[in-house]
């Protein structure tokens, strides 16, 4: 029989060895996916992808039109969503305590959060393109921004259940009427969180493929019309990876450098971000 | 000294009663609180004191499932009346908390939110108004070349008396303190207390405290309240010395509560 305080160290050692073999073994997995991004990735990074259009198989090019177009698309998706979200958000943070339509509309929400996105881009293909009779950037746009909605809306009543109630009663107590509570205290208080959020569901959508695969499909050529097919890189990436040809291959891995780094970025951001607020209050 | 101010009565509570939901929370209150002074309410915890506090400015209508019936008058009419306006009630009765609120902006515009909620004042009004609230909150010294910073930099003591200064800058005629000292440490809360001294000049205080030594120390009158029910009311140096009801002088005596 051990004395008690032995054992107790033992199982303490066994449970950190445990945890720190668990992390680690994430990691590996984590550091191996980055390291072969970085071998095949880096050495296709020339300029010309940033300056020529997506060639056919055997001349050179570069990805500018795909970047262009995710850029676009995911700007106009984030510019859609982010409003429709921070507002619903919002609403069931800040009045949403009566009534049957803020839980409903929560779950609701939950089920969106987590529905696959090939079935938005169904969806989006079935309502829109069908209609126009045409792939396009709006579409895709469209698509996208049915991804941010959740996100947001999910993040904005997260931050502001955070904000302390007796802040809202400081402001009411001065007779500020509940729009003005809302706008100049709440909204204000959980800003960086929702900041956050939006951050996170930007980096989000721009890996996305499957929602765009049905939506903005692809475009060979330099186009900004969002009313075309429109380029964008996780659609590039998956159909020059699965090409046989070599230069299509590599340019397939510069994309992807490209989107996980940004992704990488704005994930850095969005924690610097929140830590700041974090400090300040 | 109690005797050589004239006492006008400048909130009057007639049979209140208040429900949390079907719990009732406050049984028949009667109370009339006297203008330009300070009436603390004590008790042990949920007697009902910051229901009662809550009462003046209807906060509690917040919260959906919060009532109360009977009737409380300032000046004279009634604020629990459904036409009351409820933005130009908490303009007249102001409220400070029990841990600092400041809003997440400078320490200026904390001062300035409420103003602008009434009055269109020019840039220049405004930088007085701003600085004769921090003066009357005695914080002024401490912040005046720091006014763009935020509020939530300040430290607990000065955000509290930022959150007074808040309250007064709208020129309110009550002044409500839902125990204002209770997250404070002893200087800033000798700090407050010595404000609150110098306020009653102009203001109708009513203060909620856990602390009966600082009830004794600022108050004029005090209540005493024990489970919804307000069990004994009076000026407060014959509440604490010698009390009408064996319930007070049991609590102040320290062998309850």
């Amino acid at each position: 029989m051990l004395n008690l305080y032995t054992r107790r160290r033992i199982i303490n050692a066994a449970g950190l060895s445990i945890s720190v073999l668990a992390m680690l073994l994430g990691l590996f997995w984590l550091c191996w996916i980055l390291i072969t991004l970085l071998d095949h990735g880096l050495p296709a990074l020339a300029p010309v992808v940033f300056e020529q259009v997506t060639p056919p198989p055997g001349s050179p090019g570069g990805l500018l039109n795909a970047i262009a177009g995710s850029l676009m698309m995911t700007l106009v998706g984030t510019l859609i969503g982010t409003p429709i979200g921070i507002l619903a958000g919002t609403y069931l943070a800040e009045f949403g305590q009566r009534g049957w339509l803020a839980p409903v509309t929560r779950f609701i929400n939950d089920v969106l959060l987590s529905a696959p996105s090939i079935v938005i881009g169904l969806f989006v293909y079935e309502v829109y393109v069908v209609k126009v009779k045409h792939f396009s950037g709006w579409a895709g746009a469209f698509a996208l921004s049915i991804l941010v909605i959740p996100i947001v809306i999910r993040t904005t009543e997260n931050m502001l259940r955070l904000v302390p109630s007796t802040l809202r009663e400081a402001a009411a107590a001065l007779g500020a009427p509940q729009w003005k509570v809302i706008t100049l205290v709440t909204l204000r208080a959980a800003r960086a969180g929702i900041i956050t959020g939006v951050l996170l569901a930007v980096a989000r959508i721009s890996g996305e493929t499957a929602p765009l695969l049905f939506t903005a499909l692809n475009n060979q050529f330099w186009s900004k019309n969002m009313d075309q097919p429109m380029a964008n890189l996780p659609v590039v990436i998956f159909q020059f990876a699965m090409s046989p040809y070599e230069d299509w291959q590599r340019l397939a891995w510069a994309g992807a450098l490209l989107i996980t780094f940004s992704v990488l970025a704005l994930n850095i951001m969005a924690r610097v971000i929140f830590r700041q607020s974090a400090t300040t209050h | 000294m109690i005797a050589e101010k004239i006492v006008t009565p400048k909130l009057v509570v007639r049979n209140l009663n208040f429900y949390y939901g079907k719990d009732r929370a406050l049984k028949d209150i009667n109370l009339t609180i006297p203008e330009k002074m300070v009436t603390a309410f004590i008790g042990p915890s949920g007697c009902g004191k910051s229901t009662l506090l809550r009462a003046f400015n209807r906060m509690y209508q917040l919260y959906p499932k919060q009532k109360a019936t009977g009737e409380i008058l300032l000046d004279g009419e009634n604020i629990l009346d459904k036409k009351q306006d409820l933005n130009s009630l908490r303009a007249k009765i102001g409220m400070v908390f029990q841990k600092p609120t400041p809003f997440p902006m400078s320490i200026y515009d904390n001062i300035a939110f409420g103003v602008k909620l009434y009055q269109a004042l020019n840039r220049h009004d405004m930088d007085e108004r701003v600085e004769w609230a921090l003066k009357k909150a005695a914080l002024w010294a401490e912040v005046k070349d720091k006014l763009k910073q935020s509020g939530t930099g300040l430290s607990g003591g000065q955000q509290q008396r930022l959150c007074i200064a808040r309250a007064i800058a709208v020129k309110p005629q009550v002044l409500l303190l839902d125990e204002p000292t209770s997250a404070l440490d002893p200087i800033s809360t000798a700090h407050i207390e010595k404000l609150i001294d110098e306020l009653k000049e102009d203001f109708t205080i009513v203060i909620v405290t856990h602390n009966m030594q600082q009830a004794a120390r600022v108050s004029d009158y005090t209540a005493y309240m024990y489970l919804g029910d307000l069990i004994e009311f009076g000026d407060t140096s014959t509440v604490f010395t010698n009390p009408k009801r064996k319930e007070t002088e049991d609590y102040i005596t320290g062998r309850f509560g």
